[in-house]
């Protein structure tokens, strides 16, 4: 299992990843936003930070860098593409998920371990959760607020294309526990085919007991086995 | 020639920020403020003699780069 971070001026949760792949064996390069050849990869990952530091609009300009038209055509080869946080942001201005990430409702940057309820696990990411798992994993983000138009919105919930929601301690998906004001309790979504993922919450944050938890740990594994 | 550009949040879009400012401003006595949307205003110089090429060239990069037409609308106009 071969993987790539890209690398964007202003990623700074590119090591964290690195890191955590390592842990699970998947051998790893990291390239910098400026190439424009991809090496051979399983998985492509986009990492958390402030790409471009956030200029125009989240993840817009990233999303034009010349690494990204060999990102689109590695996921069109059906190639696995994640992206957490930023990399989600950046994915959306790629075109390659819908909807948009708006602002927090609250106006807040929001920085805490939230739960999670991992809402499909059959697909390539997930696929060592348990269904309907209840899982805690860190969000810092000041735009994660999900939003798409209700068309997009019925199709991606009738695709069961929504791999996390946002809830409470006892799996339940209310106004109270969403964090940001998501849609329908959004925290992360996958493309049609499956072979895309990208989410709020950042699973390379917690890999490790010494870290506080290891529920991200279970994504990472299973990208491990193919 | 120089053209603006001015992007908007639609209008069915939650403007978080524009509700403040218009909290505000009412706070502040201004009682006849019936609502604020916040926007992003872009002064574009470019090297084009024809009204219309310029029009269309500024309307293609508000659709590619300056605005997220998704939840954005975008004004232009010549000056």
């Amino acid at each position: 299992m071969k993987s790539s971070v890209i690398v964007f001026p202003g990623s700074n949760c590119d090591r964290d990843v690195a890191i955590a792949l390592e842990k699970y064996q998947i051998k790893n390069k990291m390239i910098w936003h400026n190439d424009s050849s991809l090496p051979k990869s399983d998985i492509v990952i986009l990492p958390g930070g402030f790409s471009y530091g956030d200029y125009l609009r989240t993840g817009c300009i990233a999303s034009k860098s010349p690494i990204i038209n060999e990102v689109i055509k590695h996921a069109e080869k059906g190639g696995l593409v994640l992206g957490i946080c930023n990399g989600f942001q950046i994915l959306i201005e790629a075109g390659l998920l819908p909807g948009v990430l708006l602002r927090n409702k609250k106006l807040r940057f929001i920085s805490k371990n939230v739960s999670l309820k991992v809402t499909n696990t059959q697909n390539q990411f997930c696929k060592n959760y348990k269904d309907k798992s209840i899982i805690k994993l860190p969000i810092a983000h000041n735009e994660g607020n999900y939003f798409a138009n209700n068309k997009v919105l019925k199709e991606i919930e009738d695709n069961n294309l929504v791999a996390f929601k946002y809830c409470n301690e006892k799996g339940e998906t209310s106004i109270e526990s969403n964090p940001n004001g998501s849609s329908n309790n959004i925290a992360g979504i996958l493309n049609l085919k499956k072979n895309i993922l990208g989410m709020m919450p950042h699973p390379e944050r917690l890999i490790d007991p010494i870290l506080s938890g290891e529920d991200g740990s279970l994504l990472f594994e299973s990208l491990n086995k193919l | 020639m120089k053209i603006s550009a001015t992007i908007t949040l639609k209008k069915d879009v939650l403007d978080p920020q524009g509700k403040v400012v218009n909290q505000t401003l009412k706070n502040m006595g201004y009682n006849n403020v019936v609502s604020v949307r916040q926007g992003k205003y872009f002064e574009i110089e470019l090297n084009e003699s024809s009204k219309e090429n310029a029009k269309k060239i500024v309307e293609e990069i508000s659709n590619k780069l300056l605005a997220n037409v998704v939840i954005e609308d975008y004004k232009i106009k010549i000056e």
